[in-house]
């Protein structure tokens, strides 16, 4: 059971802010979904390993090669504040 | 009083020497201009897929080896969800609840004796990338960020909570390191980076089960501070709980400055990484034979080296330990001896002269300005009396100088040693003539008088003089 403190909660980590009537809303409709996920619970899933992907593909790798980079001022170009070659980010503590 | 035990537990960081990154083809190389080294992967752009680079997993498993782990046969990333500004992606690509590897061990020595201390996981993750502060992270107006760091890859090593005392646990990360460095995988360089380390610290009563409450430490960036810094954390907390107080489970920063641990803010409330299976990336079959073949790859390690230099060299336990400490210093030692076949001596010079001079000059023994081979062309020439063992060393500091070799320096600098009879004996009759009563002294019995009047032909000829002809000169002189 999600619990309007959940949505506020997990609104923090993912920094959006949240009126009254949002958390209202949000606490009712993830309640919703999780409910419809509860039918799921109903299946025997005993003898099944759990899923680790969703297709059945293993071990896709690639050698260790330097490929090209970015170019500077493609890296930059749709950043909101920059000092020279940095990202310039707002206080963060 | 109340006895404490203290339980400290390390996580440890190492950054893996590959070209590229660990999910994309960016360059790892330090020190680049600022975001130089990004791609769209890892800088997060939408519509991107990483993909995982085949060298970080034979690393891991390579390590994992090393460190008596057993490879995981079925093996996932996972991501870590944060919001912090040091990954663009608003998550790091680390593993959870499938590590590569799990259950390992090393072993320690701590006075003599043998101590296994658990490795309880080893995973593959991204470095972040980072952040530049005015000031400090608390006071600054805003940071500047550069990705170059972010994707590099990382292993992490966690240790079981088996370290009993500040001291074992630096033990065991020096321990860690030389393993890691014979490896070959990565640097290992506490300064720059590349191996970092945390510590979970807590204290008990002794002879209690259950584990007090733990902080976790970080910012040591060295061997020293570690153990500073955990000493001070074992000291704090007694204090707190001989006070009647509670440990507060938290992260605390080293300073090392006021050497003390200050406590930090954590950058997520309550560590709610909200983990779950990353989805662009499809899991990992390790199959027996692709760890068989990674294992091919196995140096022989630094417990096996110094054991076979006790048996097969004749060389004592310590010499053996620190000549084997490093991957670089057991090459240096065994290339020196193929071209000069007296362990002890070689053993006895570097671990004497070569070690002091490395040390103040601030160089590894891969930067050593005098070749293995060099150092023996000096030993050999110390063997044949061309030189005196004194002026060895001068010869020596002198090819550490200048890179120069032995025979060439002694050449230039005139330092052959003086094994010419009649001119020493002149010089001999001199001293005697001048020293009447260090003569009748060592005549009455007085072996030390010896040694001041051999010191007087050494000063004469700046020392140049065969030991044993101006020793032998004397007696012939004054007993006869």
């Amino acid at each position: 059971m999600i619990k309007k403190s959940d949505v506020e909660h997990v609104a923090l980590l993912a920094r959006l802010e949240l009126t009254d009537n949002e958390k209202e809303i949000y606490t009712r409709q993830l309640n919703d979904i999780l409910g419809h996920f509860e039918s799921l619970q109903e299946l025997e899933t005993t003898n099944v390993e759990p899923m680790a992907h969703v297709l059945s593909l293993f071990n896709v790798f690639r050698e260790d090669k330097v490929d090209r980079h970015l170019p500077s001022e493609n890296v930059l170009a749709n950043c909101p504040d920059r000092d020279e070659d940095c990202f310039r980010v707002p206080k963060i503590v | 009083m109340t006895q404490y035990e203290t339980v400290i537990g390390l996580e440890v960081h190492l950054e893996l020497k590959t070209d590229s990154k660990i999910f994309c083809s960016s360059s790892t190389s330090f020190g680049g201009k600022p975001n130089t080294h990004v791609c769209p992967v890892c800088l997060g752009l939408p519509g991107v897929l990483p993909v995982v680079n085949k060298k970080v997993v034979e690393d891991a498993i390579l390590v994992a080896l090393a460190l008596n782990c057993r490879i995981a046969e079925f093996s996932k990333f996972d991501r870590k969800n944060y919001y912090y500004p040091d990954m663009p992606k608003n998550y790091q690509i680390s593993q959870y609840d499938l590590p590569i590897a799990l259950n390992g061990y090393l072993e320690i020595e701590l006075d003599g004796e043998l101590k296994k201390i658990g490795i309880t996981r080893l995973h593959m993750e991204e470095d972040t990338g980072k952040l530049v502060h005015q000031g400090t992270i608390t006071t600054t107006p805003f940071s500047l960020v550069d990705y170059n760091r972010a994707g590099v890859p990382l292993l992490e090593i966690v240790s079981e909570p088996d370290l009993r005392s500040p001291e074992e646990a630096r033990i065991y990360l020096e321990k860690l390191k030389s393993i890691i460095q014979y490896t070959g995988v990565s640097d290992c360089r506490m300064e720059e980076g590349s191996l970092r380390c945390d510590a979970n610290v807590s204290v008990r009563q002794l002879g209690k089960e259950e584990f007090g409450t733990k902080t976790e430490i970080k910012n040591m960036n060295s061997f020293r501070s570690l153990q500073k810094a955990l000493t001070y954390e074992v000291s704090r907390q007694i204090e707190v709980l001989g006070e009647g107080g509670r440990i507060v489970q938290e992260t605390r920063t080293w300073d090392e400055g006021q050497g003390i641990t200050l406590p930090i803010r954590s950058k997520e409330e309550a560590h709610d990484y909200r983990y779950f299976p990353e989805p662009d990336l499809v899991p990992m079959i390790i199959e027996r034979e692709w760890v068989e073949s990674v294992r091919k790859r196995l140096p022989e390690l630094p417990d096996a080296r110094r054991e076979r230099y006790v048996r097969d060299y004749g060389l004592p336990v310590y010499d053996a330990g620190v000549l084997t400490s490093t991957k670089e210093m057991a090459d240096y030692f065994e290339a020196c001896l193929n071209a000069y076949s007296s362990p002890k001596t070689v053993s006895n010079w570097i671990m004497g002269d070569l070690s002091r001079l490395l040390n103040s000059n601030n160089l590894e023994i891969n930067e050593c300005p005098v070749s293995p081979v060099n150092l023996a062309s000096l030993f050999k020439i110390l063997d044949e009396g061309t030189i005196s063992g004194k002026i060895a060393k001068v010869v020596f500091e002198e090819m550490f100088a200048t890179g120069k070799d032995a025979g060439t320096i002694v050449k230039e600098k005139g330092l052959v040693q003086i094994s010419d009879e009649e001119s020493l004996t002149a010089i001999v009759e001199e001293v005697i003539a001048g020293n009447p009563k260090s003569v009748s002294d060592y005549r009455s019995g007085k072996d030390k008088a010896l040694g001041f009047l051999v010191g007087q032909v050494m000063k004469a000829t700046k020392g140049k003089a065969n030991p044993e002809l101006v020793n032998k000169l004397f007696k012939e002189k004054i007993l006869n």
